[in-house]
């Protein structure tokens, strides 16, 4: 059925690199990919030999991925890290709790330490719980500043110097897309950054060892070597604008599948007009000294709000703003469904 | 002739949570056939997240004997017999 061969070893092919065009068969597929990753990694300078590191895992397939090439690596170049998985249970019956036994399963095959830091310990609400209160329209919202905040948290437990994440080039692209699209140049220049910190220092750095990898080849490599991730979508999640670009994204690939990369080669090589580029000065939130820009961090603000059942007044509030005629009102709305997803993303 | 066929990375959901199926289809059915009959005959839910015009939605990969079909003729690949179908979505969160 298929006579096309390799073009490193002349075997059977079996994949078409979207980065390259290039045909492959299943091993040498192996090979580049972790070669690549491997490349990424060490052309970066993301790691120093002895550290520690956490790998966000969802249970989901790049945070799989991550994690079986991070301790493939970490065991075949010995970098010298000391690995470590680091999960977030937001509380969403049906959707976490199961994801989480993938992240439990990926513990015992890999063989590294897995902390599981929950919303319900750390906030004192689950997912479950809040959008029982506030309903489906902003929970993504605080979904977004819970976690990212939780990450950081779950970090000073393990004493890691770094966090890795899954965000592919796919990811990545979407991202650079979205800014442009609503003209935050801020977080355009950032996010194509492949290590993210703030200057003072306030959270531990993310690194996104897949920032070239496409998530084909992601989901190849996983489908291959037969991992076992969990797929499916979150029961809150309503996904629509991120789910725009994405769209875009991957109707833009199946034409011309370099274009995810070129997008963020573009993004790289942009020139910013710093000078206008409003800089977030970062302190600590009076109440939990977690970093902020405001006095009081939107954790606080939206626990505020929800533990004195004024939950959805809160999302305003933290966007600076109490008193606004109706028309106003609506205009903030959108902001905040855009602010929604900037939040989703806010290590970008 | 007999054709398997395999969901997984969520597509699954929609066809009533199957990950396996064996359908029986006329000689000469291409890939473009296969996806038309699974959306007539399986998907349970949501078409609009399996199919785009008369192929798979962008995103979602396909696999024939574990070979890209980007390889073959892509949705003009004509199955054979015990052929294995793979489609994987890429779609879900990671």
């Amino acid at each position: 059925m298929n006579g096309k061969s390799c073009v490193r070893c002349g075997n059977k092919a079996q994949l078409k690199r979207p980065k390259t065009g290039e045909l492959i068969c299943k091993e040498c597929f192996f090979v580049v990919f972790e070669t690549e990753v491997h490349e990424t990694i060490t052309s970066s300078n993301l790691f120093s030999r002895g550290e520690r590191v956490a790998i966000a895992a969802s249970g989901g397939k790049d945070s799989t991925v991550l994690a079986h090439i991070m301790k493939v690596l970490n065991d075949r170049h010995d970098y010298g890290l000391e690995l470590f998985l680091l999960s977030i249970d937001e509380g969403i019956t049906g959707y976490r709790d199961d994801s989480l036994e993938s992240v439990k399963r990926n513990k015992e095959e890999y063989q590294l330490p897995l902390e599981i830091v929950s919303y319900e310990q750390l906030y004192g609400w689950t997912m479950d719980a809040i959008v029982a209160q506030i309903g489906m329209k902003n929970n993504c919202t605080f979904c977004g500043v819970f976690r990212r905040q939780a990450l950081d948290r779950g970090c000073e437990l393990l004493k890691v110097d770094k966090m890795v994440t899954g965000h592919n080039a796919d990811d990545v692209a979407e991202t650079v897309l979205m800014n442009v699209l609503r003209g935050d140049i801020a977080r355009l220049q950032r996010c194509v950054a492949i290590v993210t910190h703030d200057e003072s220092g306030g959270y531990i750095p993310r690194a996104k060892p897949f920032k070239y990898t496409y998530e084909k080849e992601i989901v190849m490599y996983a489908y291959f070597k037969k991992l076992d991730y969990f797929s499916t979508e979150c029961i809150y999640s309503p996904n629509a604008y991120r789910g725009f670009a994405r769209e875009l994204i991957k109707d833009l690939e199946r034409v011309r599948p370099q274009c995810i990369v070129d997008i963020i080669r573009s993004a790289e090589t942009f020139q910013f007009d710093t000078v206008n580029i409003r800089k977030q000065v970062i302190s600590r939130c009076e109440k939990c000294a977690y970093i902020s820009s405001q006095k009081i961090c939107r954790a606080c603000v939206f626990l505020e709000g929800l533990n004195s059942g004024k939950a959805k007044l809160s999302v305003f509030e933290s966007e600076g703003k109490t008193q606004k005629s109706k028309a106003r009102r609506v205009e903030e709305e959108e902001k905040v469904e855009r602010s929604k997803v900037s939040i989703l993303n806010a290590d970008w | 002739m007999k054709v398997k066929v395999e969901f997984s990375g969520g597509l699954e959901l929609l066809f009533d949570k199957a990950t396996r199926l064996t359908v029986d289809v006329d000689e000469k059915t291409t890939i473009k056939d296969l996806i038309a009959y699974l959306k007539q005959n399986h998907l349970k839910e949501k078409p609009e997240l399996f199919m785009s015009g008369d192929s798979v939605r962008p995103g979602i990969l396909v696999l024939v004997n574990d070979v890209d079909w980007e390889l073959l003729d892509g949705a003009d690949y004509k199955v054979e017999p015990n052929d294995n179908v793979v489609f994987i979505s890429t779609l879900h969160g990671g």
